[in-house]
């Protein structure tokens, strides 16, 4: 099997990938997954005051994945995911409150409020949607990589999906085509350990995630999602691989979501003692605290500050949400077709 | 007798056709364990054990595809699709595959299957939680498609469904399943229970497919409706005072046109609604056929209030859902009444 395959990149890109990370970085990936715990928070809070309505997937407790991933992409490349998205939304870029306003459904949204919690998109941040269905935006994320091929670009697609999206038909289709046809996407497999209430063991026949792409000659690897400079190194070699041309790759990253599936969940399916464990001993936003200011000698004073700006944007993202005028019910009608 | 919510009776008529019947077996994404996202597969796992309801990975194509080679090889599979939303995936294995297996075979073999799944707006869904797919399926020879709108029929209809030998798309009103829902979101959410419709007997009986009923006797137009919009048309009649008669179908495909027939030849107006989108819906269907049968009967034109033409947005449940204030405007111009 092809598994664990060192990816094969050029000596430049190679010798990018090994470039020691600065405090700087480490302090960006702090400040970076502080902001999607504190907009999921306030999200959250929002949610319980009905001012979000319908389904709402908090990412809490993931953030070093989508974190140390897209702090290895570069400008022009593409993301796509699930409907568990606004971690993704804010660390491509799009603005905090076009976020928050699409959640409260409200015209400044990002789809002006038609699309939700699952169904943002941003052009200018390359990020292509969160989508409700799961696995629908993998094969679409194949799609985008071809387009880049086919362009020339050295662009890279990165598709990221769940435990339990894996197991959805057209994911194998995806592989397929994307080895086949040499293509420059990046798989990123979430592994939380749940899809809703059903944990892996009960829906999955093999518990390696990321060994269902070695059939179709695609390397991968497994990496700790908890830990933000692990998932960035393997990023960043694995990016490295996928642009110089080698084709595509798979990571898995190993998380868990504190919350609830969506913000009705019972719970039944894992132990509180679990949950709490993950948070005390795992979580990805204290272990960068603790590495920044036991190894990098950070200040706690430099930490605070961020933390004060952190809780600035996402309070001003929460204000222009709930001071933005409801959509127009004209609104209803445009955009089903092209407008003539 | 016992009272029983939508939820309930499902549930019950699982439990039932189990309980009697060793080849029926129920499976679908958390159906198993956590007893389904509606809880409509709780403590089945508990009683007919893993082997007879079961959870299965997040594969739509996957399980519907299952089912039907089950099917052909005599089991009686129930799936749960998680909402009718997530039933794409399935799409080619339903009209390819599961209506076609009978005709192609010339009768040797059948996929005696039940896909359940709750359909439907009034929940703040969104886009991939509201829609009502029905349109869908009744346009495919070879499936048969219910819909019922309270527990009483819910269990007497999965019933006939499970026991049916045709596969049968079993599209569960979610709105309803608490409690009667009539489209006035802005008043108290209401239960089942002081409903005779919610009196449901635990043992076992039958609800036959292609049986509409009468709902409320009318003298002035007929309604047609089915799912929720049976209770929307309920309330729509009531407010405005209208003697209307309404029918909820039921069942789809097969139609109970005998019902529907002599009561548009009695009242000579009609109203049909109906949740999902408005083109090629079944609204349309059903128009041609009263015109069809009724033609020299109608005294003004059928009239349809349907969802828009647009995917279920977010922001803006109700001005989509259907609701009494635009049923109210239908009954009037269909009387000639204009203001
Ligand atoms: C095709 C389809 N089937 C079912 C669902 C319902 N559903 C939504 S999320 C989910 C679980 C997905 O789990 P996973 O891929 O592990 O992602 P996570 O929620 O853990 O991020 C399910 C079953 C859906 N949205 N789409
Ligand atoms: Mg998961």
């Amino acid at each position: 099997m092809v598994v664990k395959r060192k990816p094969k990149a050029s000596n430049a890109t190679a010798a990018l990938a090994q470039a020691p990370i600065s405090n700087d970085q480490e302090l960006a990936f702090y400040r970076d997954m502080l902001l999607i715990r504190r907009f999921e928070e306030k999200a959250g809070q929002l949610y319980g005051m009905g001012l979000i309505g319908g389904f709402c997937h908090l990412y809490i407790g993931q953030e070093a994945v989508v974190v140390g991933m897209q702090s290895a992409a570069g400008k022009g490349d593409s993301v796509i995911t699930s409907y568990r998205d606004h971690g993704h939304m804010l660390v491509c870029g799009m603005d905090p409150k076009g976020v928050m306003a699409e959640l409260t459904g409200r015209a400044t949204g990002y789809s002006r409020g038609k699309g939700g919690s699952m169904h943002m998109f941003s052009r200018e941040a390359n990020f292509y949607g969160g989508h409700g269905i799961v696995g629908a935006q993998v094969p679409l994320g194949t799609g985008i990589a071809f387009a880049n091929k086919y362009r020339g670009t050295d662009r890279v697609s990165l598709v990221y999906m769940g435990d339990g999206a894996v197991n959805q038909g057209q994911v194998y289709e995806s592989f397929n085509m994307a080895a086949l046809w040499k293509l420059p996407v990046i798989y990123v497999i979430e592994n939380n350990k749940y899809g809703m209430g059903t944990s892996v063991e009960r829906a999955s026949a093999s518990h390696d995630l990321y060994v269902r792409a070695a059939p179709y000659g695609i390397p991968g690897c497994q990496v700790d999602g908890m830990d933000v400079l692990a998932v960035h190194k393997v990023a960043r070699e694995a990016i490295a691989h996928v642009r110089s041309g080698a084709g595509p790759y798979v990571i898995e990253a190993q998380t868990y979501r504190y919350r609830g599936h969506s913000m009705s969940d019972p719970a039944k399916y894992r132990t509180k003692e679990e949950v709490a464990q993950m948070r005390q001993e795992h979580d990805p936003i204290d272990l960068v605290r603790r590495r920044l200011i036991e190894t990098l000698e950070v200040t706690e004073d430099v930490l605070k500050q961020i933390d004060r700006e952190i809780k600035e944007i996402v309070t001003e993202a929460a204000d222009f949400a709930q001071s933005s005028p409801e959509p127009d019910p004209a609104e209803l009608w445009t955009d089903v077709l092209i407008e003539a | 007798m016992t009272t029983m919510n939508m939820v309930k009776a499902l549930n019950s008529a699982l439990d039932v056709m189990m309980e009697r019947d060793p080849n029926v077996l129920t499976f679908g994404e958390d159906v198993g364990y956590f007893g389904g996202v509606f809880r409509v597969t709780e403590g089945l796992q508990a009683r007919y054990g893993r082997e007879r309801c079961f959870d299965t990975p997040i594969a739509e194509g996957g399980i519907v595809a299952a089912a039907i080679g089950m099917g052909a090889h005599g089991l009686r599979p129930v799936v749960e699709i998680q909402f009718a939303d997530y039933i794409y995936p399935a799409f080619d294995q339903i009209v390819s595959e599961a209506a076609r297996l009978r005709y192609r075979s010339a009768g040797q073999f059948n996929a005696p299957i039940t896909i359940r799944s709750p359909y439907g707006g009034g929940i703040f869904g969104g886009q991939v939680h509201s829609q009502s797919p029905e349109g869908l399926f009744t346009h495919v020879a070879g499936l048969k498609t219910v819909v019922p709108s309270n527990p009483y029929d819910a269990k007497g209809l999965l019933i006939s469904a499970i026991e049916d030998d045709d596969p049968v798309i079993f599209l569960e009103p979610k709105r309803l399943y608490n409690g009667p829902f009539d489209g006035h979101h802005d008043r108290a959410v209401r239960a089942w229970a002081g409903r005779a419709e919610a009196e449901v007997p635990d043992g076992y009986y039958r609800v036959p497919l292609g049986k509409a009923a009468i709902v409320r006797a009318g003298e002035a137009v007929t309604v047609l409706a089915y799912g929720t919009m049976v209770h929307v048309a309920m309330a729509a009649a009531e407010e405005a005072q209208i003697d209307a008669e309404i029918i909820d179908l039921r069942t789809l495909i097969p139609l109970d046109i005998e019902t529907i027939e002599a009561s548009v030849r009695r009242t000579g107006r009609c109203v049909i609604v109906h949740e999902a989108t408005r083109t090629s819906g079944f609204g349309a269907e059903l128009i041609a056929l009263v015109q069809e049968h009724c033609f020299y009967h109608l005294e003004a034109p059928i009239e349809r209030v349907t969802g828009w033409d647009t995917p279920y947005p977010h922001a803006f449940e109700w001005e989509y859902f259907p609701g009494p204030a635009r049923v109210i405007q239908a009954l009037r111009r269909v009387m000639g009444d204009a203001t």
